[in-house]
């Protein structure tokens, strides 16, 4: 079991520590100041928070300490004079460049840029490679005004090989660390589209993209209109028409070691984004989608409105432990799998992303 | 040269003291500001260079026009206030 749990919100930044059995918040950080995304790199221990300040734009964080002090490094940036007139408005995922590279970080952006630091966060550059492919400019807003990279799966066999999930914009992979891509999206359909669009690789919602880290062929994703899963790295897509009780939602997490096991928390639809019926629950499946358990021990089953963003919902390591939070400020985690859930804190800002350090 | 003060909601995130800095326009006094401090820029321009949508620039009492290129004039005796906008929650 992992023994940090990091929470980002609306309002700072949270660290929590298992106590006695029970998960408690043992430090804060940027009180007031709206977190986007965290990560912890396993390669020196840095810990990297993600601001989007309201009035003053995104910046980025990094701690050589655990988090005891913070010291601002370079934030991803579009070049002045860039043709599209685009800037970063969010920073809205973060992740390691892999083991062979220490030190290398790829954030995801919106609007839709991918970003590549090869010094910890000193500097950054645009992939020019995706920003330019002609497609990119038809990806258009999911969530927010215009697209966002939400995921970034480097593969674990290889760190040349990286799988992006785009809201809205579709799966993106590229083979060679960044130098090519191209869409994969073969097997997802958007509901929201007009007919002759619908199986438009640009236009599937991927709100969330995960890779199982040891059988890394297998992808899941939660998409606008449902849930989806490849079992071929990410090149065709199976429509999973078994989860309960919908198909809507943003956070999916699978088990790092388990490729059939993955965690959703549905929604009844996107627009009514709240609990069926006022229950809070997750949809769990054991068995590579051919069933899922609604698992509600210890979440609220009468008027909850909580909606679990994109990067709310997280395991760690075994697959054992798992933590969720609202947009209303609920913190839960599980620590066998999802059977049962406790509530941890009831009155924390709106949480935006959970992460396992 | 031209006075330039910043809100004090921004001094939470680094320091930028009142200061002194020469030229003609909003532009150009804000560039010899960030030649001295480099990361106050990000906190009031955008990638583009223009005003961050939530921050507003006032010359005297008066807010500038021009938030894309600031191109609004500044006397010597000028002063350039850095506020933020009221929004966000």
């Amino acid at each position: 079991m992992n023994d940090r749990l990091m929470i980002g919100t609306r309002k700072g930044l949270f660290e929590l520590r298992p106590a006695r059995g029970a998960w408690t918040i043992t430090k804060t950080s940027f009180l007031g100041d709206p977190i986007s995304m965290l990560l912890a790199d396993p390669s020196d221990g840095t810990l990297y928070a993600a601001q989007a300040l309201g009035h003053f734009g995104v910046k980025l964080q990094r701690s050589s300490d655990g988090g005891d002090s913070w010291q601002e490094c370079a934030a991803p940036a579009f070049a002045k004079g860039e043709p599209d007139d685009a800037s970063v408005s969010y920073l809205l995922c973060l992740e390691t460049g892999g083991p062979d590279h220490p030190g290398w970080l790829w954030c995801g952006t919106v609007p839709g840029g991918l970003f590549l630091s090869k010094d910890r966060g000193d500097s950054w550059s645009l992939n020019e490679a995706l920003w330019h492919r002609p497609e990119r400019k038809e990806w258009t807003g999911g969530g927010f005004d215009a697209a966002g990279i939400d995921s970034i799966c480097v593969d674990p066999r290889g760190s040349d090989r990286i799988a992006i999930g785009v809201s809205t914009g579709g799966v993106w992979i590229t083979e060679d660390g960044g130098g090519a891509w191209h869409p994969s999206s073969t097997g997802m359909y958007a509901e929201y589209m007009p007919p002759q669009r619908r199986e438009d690789p640009i236009a599937q919602d991927v709100h969330r993209l995960v890779q199982c880290r040891a059988a890394p062929d297998t992808f899941w994703v939660q998409h606008h209109n449902g849930v989806f899963r490849s079992t071929d790295g990410a090149r065709t897509w199976q429509d999973v028409s078994t989860i309960r009780p919908a198909k809507f939602g943003f956070a999916v997490a699978v088990h790092p070691n388990d490729p059939d096991t993955a965690w959703f928390v549905p929604g009844v639809k996107d627009e009514c984004r709240i609990p069926v019926d006022g229950r809070l629950v997750v949809a769990r499946t054991r068995d590579g989608a051919r069933s899922f358990d609604v698992l509600t021990e210890g979440l609220p089953q009468q008027h909850a409105y909580d909606l679990i963003y994109r990067h709310g919902l997280a395991v760690d390591g075994t697959g054992t432990c798992l933590a969720m939070g609202s947009t209303t400020g609920h913190l839960w985690t599980s620590q066998n799998a999802g059977e049962s859930w406790t509530l941890v804190a009831g009155n924390l800002p709106p949480i935006a992303c959970v992460r396992f350090c | 040269m031209a006075r330039v003060a910043f809100t004090a909601n921004l001094q939470r995130h680094l320091a930028c003291p009142v200061q002194t800095a020469a030229g003609t326009t909003v532009c150009a006094v804000l560039d010899q500001v960030f030649a001295a401090h480099p990361r106050l820029r990000s906190y009031i321009l955008d990638d583009q260079g223009r005003t961050r949508r939530h921050v507003a620039i006032y010359v005297n009492g008066g807010r500038i026009a021009d938030r894309d290129h600031l191109s609004d004039a500044v006397g010597d005796d000028d002063e350039v206030f850095v506020f933020q906008a009221l929004s966000g929650g």
